[in-house]
């Protein structure tokens, strides 16, 4: 427990030893506003809820959260340090999980800063705090798949760039669109029912938005946690392959 | 105690590690020599268990590393080659870091830092950050994360290379400071270490032991007695053999 701290602490110390956790919080926040005021019509719709805001949380992880994992294993590939960590007496488990929670505890703590919306929604209206507290849960639990992938991902290649662009595209074709209604209105009709059930459920939009909609289902969450649990399997066995090349 | 048996590395039609078998007891220098691409990091990468081996075994203290890799790691200290560490940390949190992980706590931590920093004369960039370090300072920090938990093994790949004669000095006494009794690997390719800091040397070319001797008996194999002429005999006699094999 002590190895996955302390990997835990220099990883999320690490996004603050450079300008990459201010820059990434202030446009996470700046954007998280554009989507919510602008795209959302926040006001325009005259509800008290907070729809708007987490509507695009998906389309916004697609393209900020792989900046936070990219660097996962991607850096340390490329630096060397990898022989250094790995020949420390820790398991590979114990790298991997810490290393993944503090880019998740990262990403949750941006998200934290969104409070203020909260607020506000709060003084304009009356909304129903449980579902946007569910919707919060929805969100962090969706970054967590994100990250997760990304870390795997990250640990392919030494280069943080293509960890960027293939974390960003594996999501997009195979976590965002598979729910994305227009894309899967165009199979309906030529594809059963079931089948397009099957790939819709797989996405994380799908199970997202049914969080959002203030039910945590049990479903859902073992849907996340069981996405996260494989892609870090799959992170340790790319690792195992690929460390020391 | 450092027992190795039969190690193979394949990496394709290439071997680049060819059945070496040698054990290292406490109180032994061992200078590991080869010319680049001898296999030298890829033994010693095999030794601390980055790199698994194809065939063959590796025990450290009595651990298999690829069984009790942990038990192994715990009384290993190990210097990659290049002397990787973390650009964005300072020396004194990366130290830190090393420190977590291998578990030192209270007085002990506290001394163990203490003595790494004053064997490696890191007092003056302790608040600096590792990117900005030459090449000297950065060896030297890799140099205390290797040795900060006193381990009664160390693995120092070319643990002087990028160092000024003043500071290859430094680095050479500390090695006999602790020689006496702990087992040290250092793999070089500069002649002139073997002599001052090994009480064995081993030449190793495309994989397999060519010599293994104390550096005066090796030398001794020269007319001339000097050992970069057995070095350059023996080595360049070799790769016909190992050319063949490939």
């Amino acid at each position: 427990m002590h190895n996955i701290s302390a990997i835990f602490k220099r990883e999320f110390g690490s996004y603050f030893a450079t300008p990459l956790a201010f820059v990434f919080i202030v446009i996470f926040l700046v954007l998280t506003g554009v989507f919510t005021f602008f795209l959302g019509g926040f006001f325009d719709r005259g509800q008290a809820d907070l729809a708007p805001f987490f509507n695009y949380h998906p389309w916004l992880y697609l393209f900020l959260l792989p900046a936070l994992s990219m660097r996962l294993w991607a850096e340390e590939r490329k630096s060397g340090t990898i022989e250094m960590l790995v020949t420390l007496p820790i398991t590979i488990w114990q790298a991997i999980v810490g290393k993944f929670l503090a880019a998740w505890a990262f990403a949750g703590l941006a998200l934290a800063l969104t409070f203020p919306i909260w607020i506000t929604v709060n003084y304009l209206g009356d909304p129903d705090n449980g579902t946007i507290f569910a919707a919060y849960i929805g969100s962090f639990l969706m970054a967590g798949g994100f990250l997760a992938i990304g870390g795997c991902l990250s640990a392919a290649t030494r280069n943080q760039v293509i960890a960027f662009i293939v974390t960003a595209v594996v999501c997009l074709f195979f976590f965002l669109l598979t729910g994305f209604p227009p894309v899967l209105n165009v199979f309906d009709g030529w594809l059963p029912q079931s089948v397009i059930d099957a790939i819709a459920s797989l996405s994380f939009l799908t199970h997202f938005t049914s969080i959002a909609k203030g039910v945590i289902d049990l479903r859902d969450l073992v849907y996340f946690a069981t996405l996260i649990v494989v892609w870090l399997a799959a992170n340790a066995i790319v690792l195992d392959v690929k460390k020391a090349d | 105690m450092i027992e190795i048996n039969q190690l193979t590395k394949r990496y394709g039609s290439l071997k680049a590690v060819d059945n070496l078998s040698f054990n290292v007891e406490p109180g032994q220098v061992l200078g590991f020599l080869g010319p680049n691409g001898a296999g030298k990091s890829t033994t010693m990468k095999m030794i601390t268990g980055f790199v698994a081996p194809t065939s063959g075994s590796v025990r450290v203290c009595g651990h298999d590393i690829e069984s009790a890799p942990l038990a192994a790691k715990t009384c290993m200290g190990y210097l990659p080659e290049g002397a990787p560490g973390y650009a964005e940390m300072t020396v004194r949190g990366f130290l830190s870091f090393v420190a977590d992980i291998r578990g030192l706590t209270g007085e002990r931590r506290k001394s163990r830092l203490d003595d790494v920093i004053a064997r490696l004369a890191l007092d003056s960039v302790l608040e600096q950050v590792i990117e900005t370090l030459s090449k000297g300072f950065k060896r030297r920090v890799g140099l205390a994360q290797a040795l900060l938990h006193d381990p009664l093994v160390l693995i120092l790949d070319e643990p002087t290379d990028g160092l000024d004669p003043n500071q290859k000095h430094e680095v050479r006494a500390l090695i006999n400071a602790m020689a006496k009794d702990k087992i040290i690997v250092i793999s070089t390719h500069i002649l002139e270490e073997v002599d001052a800091v090994c009480n064995r040397a081993i030449i190793i070319a495309n994989g397999r032991i060519l010599a293994d001797d104390t550096p005066q008996g090796l030398a001794a194999r020269a007319p001339s007695g000097r050992l970069d002429e057995v070095f350059r005999s023996i080595t360049t006699a070799a790769p016909a053999a190992g050319a063949a094999h490939a």
